[in-house]
């Protein structure tokens, strides 16, 4: 659970520091010292690779660039990223709405989550991955499991960021539309939701990255697709250049989906001076 | 209009219960103003949600119109010291509210609002947002949207406590004037002197916690009145004096 305004603060703090430390350099400079890290770094690996370690466990730059361009050549890459992807974005959806509703509603029924607050300590404690196996018996071993296990992990997200969120709204504010002959159902739409939005907002932003982890997870334990599938596949035939390339895609996808959800906050920044 | 027969008030802090409002009996008139003064933290506030309906009292009943009290008091307009304005909607919007919660078509929405912010003064900001307003404009927001909801009674809980002096009297004018076009009933709660005998028909001075009525009295200077130079009048500093003498003792007990 993070307060928006804390979790919003101190990062573009910190981004102002960074640039003005950069600034006096020039960022042009920054960024060939940034590729040269790249590169050195490459090219240690390549050097390492056989003469320090065996080529089995850490491979080489070489083998892996043409395992991926070998997948991007027959196509099977792309038909195991967007599976991936597929899987990702339907558990973000299916998570998120399920943790709105569900974090509204107890927001608004101080006796229903009292109700079931042990039991949603309960379940919010136990490490969702162990709910895999339960998923591929409901599910099957098809997409559908990997995005039970994706949005699973995202709906306690977000469901504890907008109870939370729901929880803070300004009694005062409740009250006087109350005394304007607000009815319950426009005291939640027009006050409780517009007030908790910078909660929800914080909450779908920390669930994307788990949202990945809950797909990617999904294939690795049961599945014929996807990005887990192919790195846990390249695992059991003992190719290390196959796993690499699968965990530079996957970190590439990562860093894609944060920067998607940057440009969204961007966009959603007015929503921002909710918090106050 | 709003009568309170032995209301009396009774909170429970964990284990310690705790007298906000013990006793107090008070009628108030249609039209008239009531300015209530005492200690800050005395239990004035709670009076002011008993009438409006958000607390119920302990003991004592409350009518308003000769029903009783028993839910949100949607006749009421309540004002307080904190804005209440929804922070993500623009003065246009927040003024617009109770209209938009009525149901009111948008363009007749919007085309009232526009009435009332020339009324207060607010042109030109109808489509800022709370936060970049200052203090005294957004009392003005507070009082447009009243003015636009149509209460009949208006409760305000020391609304321009957090304004400088100079901006309080320009409120004041504002409150009077409006009072006086739409025939509001209005309950002031205070803990300035001047601020309830420059406004009020009657002060009622509560003691401290819990509050009780100590002292009432008919503030009989003319209307309409000049907020600027009444405090100036002989009338108005003997008020001002007998009120403060028994205000003080208040205050003295509190010291000790």
């Amino acid at each position: 659970m993070t307060s928006p305004d804390a979790d919003a603060v101190p990062t573009s703090l910190r981004d102002d520091a960074a640039n003005a430390a950069t600034r006096g350099l020039g960022s042009g400079f920054m960024v060939t010292c940034q590729v040269g890290l790249g590169i050195t770094l490459l090219l240690l690996w390549q050097g390492a690779s056989g003469r320090l370690v065996d080529n089995f466990f850490i491979s080489n730059p070489l083998d892996v660039g043409t395992r991926l361009m070998g997948w991007i050549a027959d196509g099977s890459l792309f038909l195991h990223m967007w599976a991936t992807i597929y899987a990702t974005l339907m558990g973000f959806l299916v998570g998120s709405v399920g943790g709105l509703i569900l974090g509204i509603w107890l927001g608004v029924s101080p006796f229903t989550s009292r109700l079931l607050n042990p039991y949603l300590n309960a379940l919010n404690a136990l490490p969702k991955v162990a709910l895999a196996p339960l998923f591929v018996l409901w599910f099957g071993l098809g997409i559908e499991s990997k995005i039970a296990l994706a949005a699973v992990l995202v709906l306690f997200l977000v469901f504890l960021n907008t109870y939370a969120g729901v929880r803070e709204v300004d009694q005062d504010l409740i009250d006087s539309a109350r005394l304007m002959k607000a009815t319950r159902a426009q005291v939640i739409a027009k006050v409780i939701i517009p007030s908790a939005m910078s909660w929800v907002f914080a909450g779908l932003k920390i669930s994307v990255p788990y949202a990945l982890i809950g797909a990617v997870l999904g294939e690795m334990i049961a599945a014929n697709r996807g990005l887990g599938y192919l790195v846990q596949f390249s695992g059991s035939q003992f190719d290390s250049a196959g796993v690499f390339a699968v965990l530079i895609v996957i970190a590439l996808l990562a860093v894609a989906l944060n920067f998607l959800v940057e440009i969204v906050q961007h966009r959603m920044e007015r929503w921002r001076i909710v918090g106050r | 209009m709003i009568d309170l027969r032995h209301v009396s008030k009774t909170f429970r802090k964990k284990e310690e219960l705790v007298d906000a409002v013990r006793d107090i009996s008070l009628t108030i008139a249609q039209k008239e103003i009531v300015a209530v003064i005492g200690p800050s933290g005395c239990g004035k506030s709670t009076l002011l949600n008993m009438i409006a309906g958000l607390y119920t009292p302990s003991s004592g009943s409350i009518a308003y119109k000769g029903a009783q009290v028993s839910d949100v008091n949607t006749d009421v307009g309540y004002m307080t010291q904190k804005d209440n304005l929804l922070p993500w909607r623009t003065v246009r919007d927040n003024i617009a509210f109770p209209l938009e919660l009525a149901g009111v078509a948008k363009s007749e929405r919007a085309e009232r609002a526009d009435q009332v912010i020339k009324h207060v003064g607010l042109d030109g900001f109808a489509h800022r947002y709370p936060h970049e307003l200052s203090g005294g404009m957004r009392k003005r927001a507070c009082l447009a949207r009243m003015l636009l909801y149509g209460a009949e009674t208006a409760l305000l809980d020391e609304p321009f406590a957090a304004l400088d002096a100079q901006l309080k009297l320009a409120m004041h004018d504002l409150l009077l004037k409006l009072a006086t076009e739409t025939g509001q009933t209005v309950v002031l709660v205070t803990h300035d002197l001047m601020e309830a005998v420059t406004l009020a028909d009657r002060v009622v001075v509560c003691t401290r916690r819990p509050a009780m009525v100590a002292l009432e009295q008919r503030i009989e200077l003319k209307r309409p009145r000049d907020v600027l130079n009444v405090r100036f009048t002989n009338a108005f500093k003997e008020l001002y004096d007998t009120l403060w003498e028994r205000l003080r003792v208040e205050y003295h007990e509190e010291r000790v």
